[in-house]
């Protein structure tokens, strides 16, 4: 689909052009990471059967690498609105492009570039001896792709339909943030109280970043969904947002 | 000879945001290859229909077909066929002139030499081709404008729609792009549509339909809209605009009407008028005025109040 290659071309060439975009993303998950992970290093116990010897450094890195992909598919995806704002996206729109199309070139923009810096944060791995075989890392990649697609149509229904930046911050805060303390990315599930954990079931990102522990290490982790289930958690989110994402488009008209 | 079917015929078209009002059925047809122009206030509905026929919006009630087809049942059919000029410009300032071209080809399935043909034919045509590798951002207004149009013509379309074109350009830009418009109906028999509030750009339209509260008032050739005037139009500025004009009226059996705190006759042989006005009330009137009437005063004699 040459509409849908031409919008994604767009995103990637206004990221590259906007160096403030490529530091933001990546550096305060990655000051997160380092100043969290160091400070609960030594307070951190990993539930039973966890081989965890890099201590919480180490049990916090996907969950970054799952923050990386959230900040910049979302930050990405509010791009729409700016779109909206500044009249380009009515152009779109009168043009006889697919409403799907419109989507997909928009989410897969925002999932390339957040796989981009997630790459760049998996180079970091080493120096926080977080290790991993080599032969893991396109099945790591692959995983990211469908969790930062995922992200990216969350985010694009929410930019969808508001109206404001100030809005996307909002939901940001309220919404998103709490979907990834929520996620397993920050402290295990196994060990949480009973009403927390329960929601953590029950969030899609939960699976996301589990599935990519596990990628980091040879067996099972014992207190985690197994590896199957969380990819096809995964997969089915990212199916359902970039269906809810093309109804929004045929339905809405913007602007 | 068979006549071919108008390029773009709206049925009844009704419109509601909310509880508001913004088109109550309207109907009218647009020939082809005809500059049509589509006169009104702010809120007049002309934006919404704007937005309608460029597919932008379902309407309430009615139907708009472009070209035989259905702008809500065929919306893709009526893009491929359709350019549009927003108001506000559809480009991306932080992607080059040609950026924002190949991408707008793309989307309309242009692609290779093909493409790259027609965006240097494009930007020639519009004096751009020095600008191609800027940045749109760069750009003034008026350049932006016609990178606009420029874009909006790559793919050939038969019916063109601009949302008041003159917006933020200068008298020789608004000439250059009428120009262009005007060039345009002459080699490729493309059909446009413009909204406008501007009396002199309607004056320039084959045919003007004069929008007014959601509502079709007039629609006619500029020159038989201010033939229907039936005359000149005076304008009278006193201090008592409402005495004077119901004794005007009364004294001369003429309609005086009073419109923006003067008083307006509408009058054949407005110079013979006018000796006699004066004499009639001497000392009581500040100034006045006369003269052919224009798309304004058509405007005014239909609705009742001035456009701007």
């Amino acid at each position: 689909m040459l509409a849908a290659y031409t919008l994604w071309l767009r995103e990637v060439v206004r990221f590259l052009r906007q160096r403030s975009r490529i530091v933001g993303a990546l550096g305060s998950p990655l000051v997160f990471w380092f100043l969290i992970g160091s400070g609960l290093n030594r307070s951190f116990q990993g539930g039973p059967a966890m081989p965890l010897q890099g201590g919480y450094l180490e049990y916090f890195y996907p969950g970054t690498l799952a923050l990386i992909l959230l900040f910049t598919a979302i930050f990405s995806t509010i791009s729409i609105v700016e779109d909206r704002q500044e009249g380009f996206l009515q152009g779109v729109l009168v043009a006889p492009v697919p409403r799907s199309a419109i989507v997909v070139g928009k989410v897969l923009g925002s999932t390339t570039l957040a796989v981009i810096q997630g790459g760049v944060f998996l180079l970091l791995a080493p120096f926080a001896h977080v290790q991993f075989h080599l032969a893991a890392v396109p099945a790591i990649l692959g995983v990211m792709v469908v969790v930062a697609f995922g992200l990216s149509g969350l985010g694009f229904l929410v930019a969808w339909w508001l109206d404001s930046t100030q809005g996307f911050h909002a939901i940001m805060n309220v919404f998103l943030i709490p979907l990834w303390i929520l996620s397993g990315a920050l402290f295990p599930a196994s060990g949480a109280a009973g009403w927390v954990r329960a929601l953590m079931l029950a969030n899609p990102l939960t699976y996301g970043v589990s599935a990519l522990r596990r990628l980091f290490y040879d067996q099972p982790l014992a207190g985690e969904p197994s590896f199957a289930l969380s990819l096809a958690v995964t997969l089915m989110f990212a199916a359902a947002m970039a269906a809810a994402g093309t109804i929004a488009v045929s339905r809405k008209k913007a602007g | 000879m068979p006549t071919l079917s108008p390029a773009v015929v709206v049925e009844r078209l009704r419109h509601l945001y909310g509880e508001r009002v913004a088109l109550d059925g309207v109907s009218f047809a647009v020939a082809r290859g005809e500059i049509f122009g589509l006169l009104g206030p702010n809120g007049g509905g002309k934006t919404t229909l704007f937005k309608v026929v460029s597919t932008l919006l379902a309407p309430t009630g009615g139907t708009v077909r472009v070209f035989d087809d259905d702008v809500v049942k065929d919306p893709a059919a009526v893009r491929r066929r359709l350019g549009v000029v927003f108001q506000k410009p559809a480009l991306d300032d932080r992607l080059t002139v040609g950026e924002n071209m190949r991408h707008q080809g793309h989307l309309y399935g242009l692609r290779g030499a093909v493409l790259a043909d027609r965006i240097a034919e494009g930007l020639s045509r519009v004096g751009l081709s020095d600008r191609r590798a800027d940045l749109v951002g760069t750009l003034s207004g008026g350049l932006q404008r016609r990178a606009e149009v420029a874009k909006a013509l790559l793919h050939r379309p038969q019916l063109l729609v601009l949302d008041e074109p003159s917006t933020g350009l200068d008298p020789s830009a608004r000439r250059d792009i009428w120009q262009h418009l005007s060039d345009l109906r002459k080699s490729e028999g493309t059909t446009v549509i413009l909204t406008t509030h501007l009396m002199e750009e309607a004056a320039g339209c084959d045919r003007v339909a004069i929008l007014d509260g959601g509502r079709l008032v007039a629609l006619d050739t500029p020159d038989a809209l201010t033939a229907s005037i039936g005359g000149d139009v005076v304008l009278v500025r006193a201090r008592d605009a409402k005495g004077l004009a119901a004794r005007v009226g009364e004294r001369f059996a003429v309609k005086a009407e009073v419109v923006d705190g003067q008083v307006r006759i509408e009058r054949d042989r407005a110079h013979e008028f006018v000796t006699d006005l004066v004499e009639s009330f001497p000392g009581e009137l500040d100034a006045v005025t006369f003269g052919k009437p224009t798309l304004d005063d058509v405007f005014v004699h239909y609705t009742g109040h001035r456009l701007g």
